[in-house]
């Protein structure tokens, strides 16, 4: 079990080496940092002069992969590979190319307020879908069943974007029980979040229960269901006890994904309703071309990913006994 | 790069070949038993019948905005004009076949806002009548010509609407012809020669799903630049792996089936192998996920064109209506009619899409039906 353990971390490094070049490649080979300072400076200031003196302001004067005028291992550290790339690897993001402000310090400041669209978000979608699909599952077959089914496909096909304008429409512009959006910090950010979360839960409502419910069907065909019900224990009983308890492994597999899928949701919940957080600070990053913040948000949602990843493994490997530690 | 795409030779040839190796696909599918099960299973359902109808009229709008010409520019006696230095005829922008249909209504601009139907502009003006200042709605250019009312800048809403179906359709299928091929050739191989070719592939696999495709896909558009052949890349090379992984899946399961086993004892080459025994096999798994990706990819375009990070506001999507539309609903008395239209016509190709995809999972693969 700790081999196993130990075996799925080490894991987890080449990985993150892997992203990190690949970022590498797309944002120093594909785009060179000339390309980056003519970009920030405009087309009618872009002399090779000052491409130089923004180059050297920003750390991008340096060789991309080997430093042959420095001496001893600044060969290698001093090159852009390893300032800007590789030492994202130990949490150093380095400053914004625009504001000149530490990435690290904003990712941090920023974290709690995007944890707190998405964590409400992700419980509440949780508990409602699995429970709406337990009810659905209960009807299987019938009218109800069917038209539950139909009303799912409808509202996956509707997009996002919908749901949040006519959120933002119908409760804040014509009934004005909330904000249209803002943020304010401390205990008075309820506010304004209740908004976004109700929106996030009602747009992923569809294809949650769908999903979920199929996943309850799976399990009511097994043996030990007929068991149950052949011992005489009440419906409600098989599905909540016995069934419920099956059906939460996949499920929780199904969790570092879904908090994946959150992240673009909550870049979009962050964009309409002016919610200072990650999601936020990546698309102003990205309408203001600031290729060191992009860099960074992309790694840290890898790094984000991979250790979610990491931690279903482990908590699958502890509640289902039946997976064989290959 | 751009300007080849955007050729209408080039656009033309890529419409003619995706027709005809379409024909063909299904002609040859014809033939077997197994796949004219599928189809009887799905014309079971009238609900699926109805929805393919109503993505055949999709395509064909889609299509018919795809193949184009240009127009030799003529002078006022109708002769042909001629470059004055090289004596070569002079063309106009040129128009796809929609934009030659639609001309009639996309012409007629009006100054702004109207709503649908409508006979007055939407906006009040100052109007000087007899001396007093009077505030009303002046009559349109074109009373009663928009169906689906006027944007700001006085274009028909209808007409964009159409012309974005061809955009979210492009979306859709060329993500996807994009994405499948990588996905079955790496896939199939990965499963079927296993050892380190399998190693690679699946460390590349890993690498890749574990950036956030949004991110993957907005560091992408932040580097090509914004556009449909940026964007369709970017959304390919972000979704092959699901696939892959799927169809590794499978292949190495069917490696071990008698029927498989036997060719490889009779000394059938390993190539052969996986083109007559490994890949038909497995075509069902990719049609299956191909129709039921394909939804999801227009929605997307939309979510990302919003971000910025999607077609550029020179390419007109259901994304940028829903843009260009979403301060309207700030004005007071609202203007809706933008948000509606996009709306409808995104919903109108994404539920049957969806509807559609679920029968033919159904009728290919009971296994995954939904009960």
């Amino acid at each position: 079990m700790l081999a196993y353990i130990v075996r799925r971390i080490l894991y987890v490094i080449p990985t993150l080496l892997g992203v990190n070049v690949l970022v590498f490649v797309l944002f120093f080979l594909v785009n060179s940092p000339d390309d980056m300072a003519r970009q920030a400076l405009g087309e009618k200031n872009s002399d090779p002069v000052q491409v130089e003196r923004w180059k050297e302001a920003h750390g991008y004067d340096v060789p991309l992969f080997w430093n042959g005028n420095a001496s001893g291992i600044g060969r290698v550290t001093k090159t852009v590979f390893f300032t800007k790339s590789l030492s994202m690897m130990w949490g150093d993001f380095g400053k914004s190319d625009m504001t000149h402000e530490s990435i690290g310090d904003e990712i941090i400041r920023r974290a709690l307020p995007s944890l707190c669209v998405t964590a409400p978000i992700f419980l509440a979608t949780l508990l409602i879908n699995v429970f709406l699909a337990m009810l659905v599952a209960t009807a299987r077959g019938s009218v109800t069943d069917r038209v539950t089914q139909f009303a799912c496909v409808v509202f996956m096909s509707i997009s996002t974007l919908i749901y949040i304008i006519a959120g933002q429409y119908f409760f804040a512009k014509l009934l004005r029980w909330t904000p249209v959006s803002g943020y304010l910090p401390g205990l008075d950010c309820w506010k304004f979040l209740a908004l976004p979360i109700l929106v996030g839960v009602i747009s992923s409502l569809g294809s949650g229960i769908r999903l979920y419910r199929t996943l309850f069907l799976e399990e009511i065909n097994k043996d030990y269901v007929r068991t149950a019900r052949a011992k005489g224990l009440p419906e409600w009983q098989i599905l909540f006890l016995h069934v419920l308890k099956n059906a939460m492994i996949p499920i929780l597999t199904n969790v570092p994904l879904q908090l994946l899928m959150l992240m673009m949701g909550n870049m979009m919940l962050e964009n309409f309703f002016s919610i200072p957080g990650l999601g936020g600070y990546t698309i102003t990053a990205l309408n203001a071309q600031d290729f060191a913040i992009v860099r960074s948000m992309v790694f840290l949602g890898s790094l984000l990913y991979v250790v979610g990843l990491l931690l279903t493994d482990i908590c699958y490997s502890l509640v289902d006994p039946r997976i064989r530690l290959g | 790069m751009v300007e080849i795409w955007n050729s209408w030779w080039f656009q033309n040839t890529l419409v003619g070949l995706l027709v005809v190796s379409g024909i063909a696909v299904v002609l040859r599918l014809r033939r077997r038993e197994y796949w004219r099960l599928a189809y009887r299973e799905v014309c079971r359902r009238r609900g699926a019948v109805i929805c393919f109808f109503v993505l055949c009229l999709y395509t064909l709008v889609a299509l018919i905005d795809s193949v184009g010409w240009r127009n030799a520019l003529r002078d006022e006696n109708g002769e042909l004009m001629r470059d004055p230095r090289t004596g070569k005829v002079v063309y106009d922008r040129g128009g796809s076949a929609l934009d030659h249909l639609l001309k009639g209504i996309s012409s007629k601009k009006e100054k702004t806002y109207s709503s649908p139907m409508s006979r007055e502009s939407f906006m009040l003006e100052s109007v000087n009548r007899d001396g007093k200042v009077l505030r009303e709605r002046p009559p349109l250019k074109h009373p009663g010509a928009h169906l689906l009312g006027t944007d700001r800048i006085g274009q028909d809403v209808f007409c964009q609407a159409l012309k974005s179906i061809r955009t979210g359709m492009v979306i859709g299928i060329l993500t996807t012809l994009l994405a499948v091929p990588f996905a079955l050739l790496l896939g199939v191989a990965s499963g079927y020669y296993g050892g380190l070719v399998d190693d690679i592939l699946q460390y590349i696999c890993s690498v890749l799903s574990s950036i956030p495709t949004v991110l993957f896909i907005a560091s992408f558009m932040l580097i090509f630049g914004r556009g449909l052949p940026q964007l369709c890349l970017a959304m390919g090379i972000a979704s092959w792996t699901g696939l892959y992984r799927l169809l590794r899946g499978e292949t190495l399961r069917l490696r071990e089936e008698e029927f498989v086993q036997a060719a490889v004892a009779m000394g059938v080459p390993s190539w052969r192998v996986l083109l007559r025994h490994i890949v038909p096999n497995v075509m069902h798994l990719v049609l299956i996920t191909a129709v039921l990706r394909f939804s999801s990819e227009v929605l997307a375009e939309a979510a990302l064109t919003y971000l910025g990070i999607g077609v550029g506001s020179d390419t007109i999507s259901w994304g940028t209506m829903i843009n260009d539309a979403r301060t309207e609903l700030t004005r007071d008395p609202i203007i809706w009619w933008k948000l509606c239209t996009a709306f409808a016509f995104m919903l109108g190709l994404v539920l049957p899409a969806n509807i559609f995809g679920d029968a033919v999972r159904d009728a290919l693969d009971p296994r995954l039906r939904t009960q």
